[in-house]
């Protein structure tokens, strides 16, 4: 059964409809994005599906008991609150020094324990946010544009990290981004979503769906091209890529 | 022991410092100084409220304070313009409070003991209060610290968590309210939002963890409590006034470390 799915979901902000009729479901261990542009609705589709966002129409269905780590877009500490990393990794549940350590090891930032939280670098930031997620042993993350304050080595770098994390731990991810080339090759499964959903399927069907190029315009298709030669060097473990199919569009 | 006077107000200081010391440092993470001013001066409407029911002093100041902290933590939530709506009640209740305290000529010449605190009176019964809902705030924010702590961070974080970041607000929000209905007598209406921040900024510099920060504000109060408690007897000045100078001056000394 799907860890987590939507029924027929709506969102609305007063008289604004943000999220029309959204049906859709994470099962375990896949890697799902929900892409789209800046505005059309996909932080609050996560949010709906976190129950931070009531829903005004249809459900969302989580497995009973279901655990999820939640790394939001970005975290934005008052500079009067002195938190450490290791402090901030255990709220809000405590965790031992040890399992601390393992999840900071995890995610490349082993011995930073003692910096202070406000004085980390976004990328920093956000393995902290994975770590401390990645803490509560969850069967799904969900990650809102989690590179969206990183350059591009380090967003290619936090991906490959999450694939890693899904390898090791078998944890389901669901995460929204509106940059099409890294998510795409991460990806076994994405959503377009414009207030709807546009298309859905894989990266290869996506990406030649008609709607997909309405929503993103024909520019991004060599954009798309040129990042998957680049990212089938990075990546010799047997994940399908295909180069021959992005020339065929103009 | 607690015959004497200074003993008293001394062993007051220290207890509303207990309060606080950690519930200053979430009104200064939160950025609510200005909501703390507001349920401080509703106090003095309060004090108004009990005499004219004849009801005690801190049941009327405790119930007003609760009452403005409430409106003021709604009214916040439905997304006002807070600077605003928090300086038209804040000051309103002030002003209400003390045009409402002038038709009790008894208390009219007794009015600066409300507004500045009078802790040098305080009276066995006072100080076994004042040590009561210290307590009581302590234990609340203890009780619920690790959730408070993860909803000051980020409400999402802590949704995602399964917490309810407005049940950890009405928690502050009623904290609040004891703490001021406590420190009414000690450092006065005006006053009680400055022993709630300054302590807490001064920690700030010296603290690397929320626990170091509330746990240094505590002792800083303490310090200036008593400190305040010495100058006011030194040089005859008024005592709730001479506390929040002591603090106002350890903050400086601190803040001049934090540039260095």
């Amino acid at each position: 059964m799907s860890l987590i799915a939507a029924d027929h979901v709506c969102v609305r902000f007063g008289s604004d409809e943000v999220l029309h009729d959204i049906s859709l479901r994470v099962d375990p261990g896949e890697i799902v994005t929900i892409l789209g542009p800046n505005g059309s609705g996909k932080s609050t589709l996560l949010r709906a599906l976190l129950g931070i966002v009531p829903v005004a129409e249809g459900r969302i269905l989580r497995e009973a008991g279901l655990r999820v780590g939640y790394v939001p877009q970005k975290l934005t500490i008052d500079r009067t609150m002195p938190i450490t990393v290791r402090r901030f990794l255990s709220l809000p549940t405590r965790v031992s020094d040890a399992a601390a350590a393992e999840a900071l090891a995890r995610v490349g930032m082993a011995g930073q324990g003692g910096e202070q939280m406000t004085t980390l670098s976004g990328g920093q930031q956000q393995r902290v946010l994975l770590a401390r997620a990645l803490l509560g042993k969850p069967q799904l993350l969900m990650l809102d544009e989690p590179t969206s304050g990183l350059d591009q080595p380090g967003e290619a770098a936090f991906y490959r990290l999450i694939e890693e994390v899904r390898t090791q731990t078998g944890a389901a991810v669901l995460m929204v981004s509106h940059d099409l080339h890294v998510v795409m090759a991460a990806s076994d499964r994405v959503i377009c979503l414009n207030g709807h959903i546009c298309c859905e399927g894989t990266p290869r069907v996506v990406s030649t769906a008609p709607e997909y190029r309405a929503l993103f315009g024909l520019g991004t298709q060599g954009a798309l091209a040129l990042y998957r030669h680049e990212h089938d060097h990075d990546h010799k473990d047997g994940h399908p890529h295909h180069h021959h199919h992005d020339h065929d569009h103009a | 022991m607690l015959d004497d006077f200074l003993v008293r107000a001394g062993l007051a200081a220290v207890g509303l410092s207990l309060a606080t010391g950690p519930l200053g440092s979430f009104v200064i993470w939160r950025r609510m100084a200005y909501f703390g001013d507001a349920t401080a001066h509703a106090a003095v409407l309060g004090v108004a409220l009990a005499l004219a029911t004849d009801l005690p002093i801190g049941l009327g100041t405790l119930t007003v304070a609760l009452a403005m902290a409430v409106t003021v933590a709604g009214l916040s939530a439905r997304g006002w313009a807070m600077d605003t709506t928090l300086g038209v009640l804040a000051h309103s209740a002030l002003a209400f409070g003390l045009v409402a305290v002038s038709f009790f000529p008894t208390v009219r010449t007794d009015l600066s003991s409300y507004l500045f605190g009078d802790i040098l009176a305080v009276s066995r019964l006072e100080l076994a209060l004042v040590w009561l809902g210290a307590l009581a705030v302590l234990a609340l924010l203890a009780w619920r610290w690790q959730a408070l702590l993860t909803a000051t961070l980020s409400e999402d974080l802590a949704h995602a968590a399964g917490l309810r970041p407005n049940r950890e607000r009405l928690i502050l929000v009623i904290a609040l309210a004891l703490v001021v209905a406590v420190a009414l007598k000690i450092v006065g209406a005006l006053l009680i939002a400055a022993m709630l921040i300054i302590p807490a900024a001064a920690a700030r510099s010296f603290a690397r963890t929320p626990e170091a920060m509330a746990a240094l504000a505590i002792a800083v109060g303490a310090v200036s409590g008593l400190g305040g408690l010495g100058l006011s007897l030194w040089q005859d000045t008024p005592t709730g006034p001479s506390i929040i100078v002591v603090a106002a001056g350890l903050f400086a000394l601190t803040s001049l470390r934090h540039r260095a």
